[in-house]
C-alpha cells in the first residue's frame, strides 16, 4: 500500500496570532512520520514563510499539503494582489510589506528567497490583481 | 530502552484515574489505563508538571535520603542556588551552609560557584562558535530531554558544557580527596535538588557518560531539618565564610540568571514548559536571526519553581534578588580547575513520537489517524484515558487502544445495539401475534 496524506488548511487573513498554526501542525505530523530532520527543517521554514506571506500580503488563502514517502508538496493559493515582479521579489531584502507589518518584525524581504533556499522545487504562478499560487516541493531522503 | 530513565513515578494506590495529569503533560506521556495514570517513559521529560498538579498526590519523584550518608566516610552537600530562595530573612548564605554542616555533612560546596565557571566558559564558547548561534542553555535537563525527542534540528545548538551541578560535584570530590586522603568511593557527593529532572540527570546525564553526584536529595525533604539547624547556626557568634559564589552564580537560581551571567543583551530567557515549547518551535522555524543565546527553564520562574521546592517561585525569586544585591559580581573569574568541563558525547535524536517503524508504516498509520479524526467528536474530554481525540487516534493507529475506548463512539454503538434488539423484539412479538 502506498498511501498519500492530504492535509488542507484555510489561512485567515490579517490574523497574526494564528499565522504559523498550519505549518506547526504539519511539522508535528512530519515528526510523527519519521521524516528525516533535514526535510522537516526545510518544510518548517519554507511553509511558515509562505503562510506568513499570505497573512501579510494576500488576506489569507488556502494551503494544501500532500505527503508521500518520497516527497512533500505544499501548494499555497491566495486571491491577493499578485506579485508584480517575481524576479525582484526573489531578491533577498526586497519587500513591499507595509510599515505596520515591519513593526512586528516581519517584512525583511526574505520570504521568497527563504522559500527557494529551503525547498527542492519552487513554482510561482502569479497574476497581478488575481492572486498567487506557490508550489513548494521538499524531497524526502 | 536504557537511555530513558525517569524519576517521576505513580503510586497506584493513590491514583483515582482522573484526567488532570494527562491533560497537563506537555509531551502527552500519560494515559489512564485500567483506571490508573501510566507514564510512557520514553515520552517523559521529568518536568514534574503531573506531580505539581495531581490533587491525590499519586505522582511523585524518586530521590535519595539523608540516611544514605551512612554509606560514606565523608560527605559533601551541594546546595543549588534555588535553595537560598526557600528560606526566610537571610542576608548571608553562610547561615544555610553552616546549617548543612550542623545537619551532619562534612563539607559544603556551592553549585553557584561552578555556575559562575560555566558562565565564563559559555561567554568564551559563544565568542568562538558564532556559527552555532543561538546556543541553547543545557542546564535544565527537562529542556535538553525535550529537544532530544522533539526538536532534531535544534540539537546542534545545544551548549555542550556540563551542568553546574556536575562540575560542582567533580570539583567537590577532588577537593575532598585532597583534604581527607580518602579514596573516591568513600566520599559521598550529595546534591540538594529543586526538581525530579535533576534527579534523573545525575543518574543518566545527556552529553556525557556519568556524573560525580552520588546521591540527590529533595529540597522539600531536607527543608524542616535545614530550618531547625539555621536557627542553631544563627546563635553562633562567628561563622567562618564558606561561600564561594557571587551575584552571577546565585542568579542562576531563577529565570534570566544564567543569561544575565553572559554579559550580553543578545539573549532570550523563557520559563514554564509551554513557553519553552513555543520558543523552540519558533526557533525551529528560524524566527530568531540575531540572538546569541537562549536560556530555557521548564519551570515557571526557573529553578526556584521546581516541584521539589517549598516556596512560591516568585517569592523565592525576590529573596534571591535581595540576597545577591551586595555580593561581588563573580567570585571565581580567574580560578582554573583541572577537569574537562565539556560534553564528551553527542546527543542523538530519539524519534520516540513516530507512529510506525518505517516511513511507509507511519504514513499509513497517519492516514488512519486522519480517518479516525472524522469519527471522533473532537471534545477532547479525556474519558478514553488519552488527553485529546487526536492522541487517542494516534494510540489506535499504533495499536495500543481501540475505537470503543471513546465513550461517544461506544454510546453510539450501544444505542445501535439496543435499537437492533428493540426491533428484533418487535418482530418477534408481531410473529407471535400472527
Amino acid at each position: 500500500m502506498n498511501e498519500k496524506i492530504h492535509l488542507s488548511y484555510v489561512i485567515p487573513g490579517d490574523d497574526f496570532t494564528r499565522a504559523g498554526e498550519a505549518s506547526g501542525e504539519v511539522k508535528k505530523k512530519l515528526k510523527q512520520m519519521g521524516v528525516p530532520p533535514e526535510a522537516i527543517r526545510k518544510v518548517a521554514i519554507s511553509m511558515y514563510e509562505g503562510e506568513i506571506n499570505m497573512v501579510i500580503h494576500a488576506n489569507g488563502g488556502m494551503i494544501d499539503v500532500d505527503i508521500s514517502t518520497s516527497d512533500i508538496t505544499i501548494v499555497l493559493e491566495d486571491h491577493g494582489p499578485g506579485i508584480e515582479n517575481v524576479a525582484l521579489a526573489m531578491q533577498a531584502g526586497y519587500s513591499t510589506a507595509p510599515d505596520k507589518v515591519r513593526a512586528l518584525g516581519f517584512g525583511a524581504g526574505m520570504g521568497l528567497p527563504n522559500m527557494k533556499k529551503y525547498s527542492d522545487e519552487l513554482i510561482i504562478d502569479t497574476k497581478p490583481g488575481y492572486g498567487t499560487k506557490v508550489t513548494l516541493v521538499v524531497k524526502i531522503g | 530502552m536504557s537511555g530513558f530513565y525517569t524519576s517521576v513515578r505513580l503510586d497506584e494506590s493513590l491514583c483515582k484515574g482522573c484526567i488532570n495529569c494527562i491533560k497537563r503533560c506537555p509531551t502527552e506521556a500519560i494515559r489512564v489505563r485500567n483506571g490508573k495514570a501510566r507514564i510512557t517513559k520514553e515520552f517523559c521529560i521529568d518536568c514534574g508538571e503531573c506531580i505539581r498538579m495531581c490533587k491525590h498526590h499519586a505522582k511523585y519523584s524518586t530521590y535519595d535520603t539523608l540516611q544514605s550518608r551512612e554509606k560514606y566516610d565523608y560527605t559533601v552537600a551541594l546546595p543549588a542556588p534555588s535553595l537560598y530562595g526557600q528560606v526566610n530573612n537571610i542576608d548571608d548564605v553562610n547561615l544555610v551552609l553552616h546549617a548543612l554542616i550542623k545537619m551532619g555533612f562534612n563539607d559544603v560546596f556551592e553549585v553557584g560557584c561552578a555556575a559562575e565557571y560555566v558562565s565564563r566558559l559559555t561567554r568564551e564558547y559563544l565568542e568562538s562558535h558564532k556559527e552555532k548561534w543561538p546556543l541553547i542553555s543545557t542546564a535544565c535537563p527537562s529542556v535538553t530531554r525535550l529537544i532530544r525527542v522533539r526538536f532534531p534540528n535544534l540539537i546542534e545548538h545545544l551548549l555542550p558544557i556540563k551542568a553546574p551541578v556536575d562540575l560542582a560535584a567533580e570539583i567537590a570530590r577532588k577537593e575532598a580527596m585532597k583534604k581527607t586522603g580518602l579514596p573516591s568511593k568513600k566520599i559521598g557527593i550529595f546534591f540538594l535538588s529543586p526538581c525530579p529532572a535533576k534527579v534523573t540527570a545525575a543518574k543518566n546525564p545527556l552529553g556525557y557518560e556519568s556524573t560525580d553526584v552520588d546521591e540527590v536529595l529533595a529540597m522539600k525533604d531536607i527543608y524542616p531539618e535545614l530550618i531547625r539547624n539555621m536557627k542553631e547556626a544563627a546563635k553562633e557568634p562567628f561563622l567562618e565564610d564558606l561561600t564561594t559564589a557571587g551575584k552571577i552564580g546565585i542568579g542562576w537560581g531563577s529565570s534570566g540568571g544564567e543569561a544575565g551571567g553572559l554579559l550580553t543583551d543578545s539573549y532570550l530567557a523563557a520559563d514554564g514548559i509551554e513557553n519553552v515549547i513555543r520558543v523552540l518551535e519558533d526557533m525551529e522555524d528560524q524566527k530568531f536571526r540575531n540572538l546569541a543565546f537562549i536560556e530555557l527553564n521548564a519551570c515557571n520562574g526557573g529553578c526556584v519553581g521546581g516541584v521539589l521546592t517549598v516556596e512560591n517561585p516568585y517569592v523565592a525569586k525576590v529573596k534571591l534578588a535581595s540576597l545577591r544585591k551586595y555580593l561581588p559580581v563573580a567570585r571565581n573569574h580567574s580560578v582554573s580547575y583541572d577537569l574537562n568541563p565539556y560534553w564528551t558525547k553527542k546527543v542523538k535524536y530519539e524519534p520516540v513520537f513516530t507512529l510506525g517503524s518505517s516511513l511507509e508504516e507511519s504514513l499509513n498509520r497517519m492516514a488512519k489517524v486522519e480517518e479516525l479524526m472524522k469519527k471522533f467528536p473532537g471534545l477532547d474530554c479525556g474519558c478514553c484515558g488519552a488527553p485529546t481525540c487526536l492522541a487517542l487516534a494516534e494510540d489506535i493507529a499504533r495499536g495500543i487502544a481501540e475505537e470503543k475506548d471513546c465513550i461517544h463512539i461506544l454510546r453510539a454503538y450501544v444505542d445501535q445495539l439496543s435499537n437492533q434488539m428493540e426491533s428484533e423484539k418487535e418482530k418477534g412479538e408481531n410473529n407471535d401475534s400472527q
